[in-house]
């Protein structure tokens, strides 16, 4: 980067790889018999291990959530906004942890890993993961890191959904769950946007069923489409008329069908950026964790009844204008909490941006996190 | 101690679980849990104060009584339901008041009295709408668009079938007024409520 790293910037951070040689026995009956967790810390834990938060990431993240690489990063992590020194996620105070979940494409085992038994990438092979997977995995790489007891999980969109299950499997092992821009389960609205992005990457001819890797190849067309129409459902109409409009490239109309307008051009460029580091096969992966999170369905659809296992606090916050999991999808939760006398707090940010708002510094949101995380932190001593 | 938060304390049991009815900067559920060990938790629109019950452990809701309702809560889902000078702010306090007693055993309300005698007597004399330390706002801006006085507000609950089952007058600061005890309607200037429904015949 050309400018100096930030004063709140937690700087230079290195990623580091932790093996679990123990098999992991998966929702869906198969066992990864091992596998690697992709893993940043930020901060110092504190002498009784008390002062551990973890960060849960979402769709297309990853372990990196702050600070930066090298000193010739671009851009830092992608919640940098939310975690550093005096930040809402405070790293004088906390032991940060972030990892990338079992799935992923950043490095802890996932489609694209060596499979051991064919010596090749697993590619479809790899097992379908779900929401309880990935917390059960982190509740192994907390006993690896000698963390009881987290003094929150804090996690936005299909992270906040991580910070929700961890609540209910493991109740006696974190003190709070923060939940932003989340959801307690799909809309079928939701899950249809879903298909839409598998369905452009499976029927890409270079998807070779999951198999491209063999063929040297990627399904970039189909990963391309698949990350612009999820990033239409990220952004707001107000935010997307503001940042575009109707602004053409060039003067005039040219009567055909490239990118004429900004917001063409830009959808076009993200997705091609994204269809080259990211993994198709961790797409689909991803998408199917969020169809199936549903804390509710062993208890008939009933998710007050659900939140009964819990004991942690909550806080739950939402953003006006995301339609992706609206402030309604927040309430569901909140009132579950409330049915079941769990303790839980919750406020409606009003933001332009849609369901990215969880990654931009409202003052608000800002305010808001920073004023429950500083009491987090003075509960346990940190 | 505020003497109002003393005659509430009284009423909560140990262990209640208390729903606060625009619970302000969470003061009184603060109070409560620390003095009763109460449960539960705070409705509030005002942004710093819904900051400020974060920061200090109050579990507060965002929550607009006039266009969301308390349709999310169940029936009989809280011990107490509070409201504290909260009452005058809403539109249809009628409707909120049957709220409260859907959602709770017991109500606890309090609200600036109209007919205090300052107020009573600023209007006769300057002819303008009376402004005072519980009531520091012009007409056109006041939150406060439901103001009554206790007597209104007692017939009220003889309407709606709703039994008094205490109530305690205090002054502006919230003390104990003993002149008040006698002309409340007159001297009176916040009244703690405590009410109930009517038992079924």
């Amino acid at each position: 980067m050309s400018d100096p790293i930030p004063v709140d910037s937690v700087g230079v951070v290195t990623p580091q790889t932790y093996h679990f040689e123990t098999p992991i026995e998966l929702a869906c009956e198969q066992a990864l018999a091992r596998y690697d967790l992709v893993v940043e810390t930020y901060g110092e834990l504190n002498a009784d291990h008390s002062n551990a938060v973890l960060i849960c990431h979402a769709l297309s993240g990853n372990h990196h959530a702050a600070g930066y690489h090298s000193i010739d990063d671009r851009k830092p992590g992608w919640w940098d906004t939310c975690i550093g020194p005096g930040k809402p996620v405070d790293t004088n105070r906390f032991f940060v942890v972030s990892l990338n979940n079992l799935g992923g494409c950043h490095g802890s085992t996932g489609p694209n890993s060596t499979n051991p038994a064919t010596g090749k990438p697993y590619g479809p092979d790899f097992p379908v993961i779900t929401v309880g997977d990935w917390v059960k995995s982190q509740a192994l790489l907390a006993d690896r890191l000698e963390i009881d007891c987290w003094a929150a999980v804090v996690g936005g969109s299909l992270g906040g959904m991580q910070a929700l299950q961890w609540s209910l499997d493991y109740p006696d092992r974190l003190k709070h769950a923060v939940a932003i821009a989340s959801s307690p389960r799909l809309t079928a609205q939701n899950i249809a946007f879903n298909e839409v992005a598998r369905q452009a990457i499976t029927s890409d001819r270079e998807f070779h069923d999951g198999r491209y890797y063999d063929f040297n190849t990627l399904p970039r067309r189909g990963l391309m489409l698949a990350r612009m129409v999820g990033h239409i459902t990220y952004l707001s109409d107000a935010s997307m008329g503001e940042k575009f409009g109707r602004e053409l490239r060039d003067q005039a109309y040219k009567f055909g069908y490239d990118a004429e307008f900004q917001v063409e051009s830009y959808l076009r460029y993200q997705g091609e950026r994204f269809s080259e580091v990211f993994d198709a096969n961790t797409y689909l992966l991803m998408t199917r964790a969020l169809d199936y999170f549903d804390p509710s369905y062993e208890f008939g659809g009933d998710l007050s009844k659900a939140m009964a296992k819990a004991s942690c606090e909550f806080l739950v916050l939402s953003f006006s204008t995301d339609w992706r999991f609206t402030p309604a999808r927040s309430e569901e939760m909140v009132n579950a909490m409330i049915a079941a006398r769990r303790k839980v707090s919750y406020a409606e940010i009003d933001a332009p941006w849609g369901h990215d708002a969880f990654l931009i510094p409202t003052p608000r949101y800002t305010d808001i996190f920073t004023a429950y995380m500083d009491r987090v932190a003075r509960e346990v001593g940190a | 101690m505020r003497a109002d938060l003393e005659i509430i304390q009284q009423w909560v049991k140990p262990g209640h679980h208390v729903l606060d009815l625009g619970c302000g900067d969470g003061t009184l559920l603060d109070f409560l849990k620390r003095e009763r060990n109460a449960s539960g938790f705070g409705l509030e629109i005002n942004p710093d104060h819904i900051t400020t019950c974060m920061n200090r452990g109050v579990s507060v809701i965002e929550q607009n009584l006039d266009t969301q309702g308390l349709d999310n809560f169940e029936d009989n889902s809280f011990d107490i339901v509070l409201m504290t000078q909260a009452l005058q702010a809403v539109r249809r306090p009628d409707k909120v008041l049957d709220e409260m007693l859907r959602l709770g055993d017991e109500g606890i309300v309090t609200f600036p009295n109209f007919a205090h005698w300052r107020l009573r007597w600023g209007l006769a004399l300057s002819g303008r709408m009376p402004e005072s330390d519980a009531l520091p706002y012009k007409w056109y801006n006041t939150p406060n668009i439901r103001l009554c006085t206790f007597k209104d507000f007692e017939a009220l609950c003889r309407q709606k079938g709703i039994r008094i089952k205490s109530r305690r007058v205090v002054d502006g600061q919230h003390q104990n007024n003993w002149l008040a005890r006698f002309w409340p309607n007159l001297l009176g200037e916040i009244a703690i409520y405590r009410i109930t429904r009517e038992k079924k015949q």
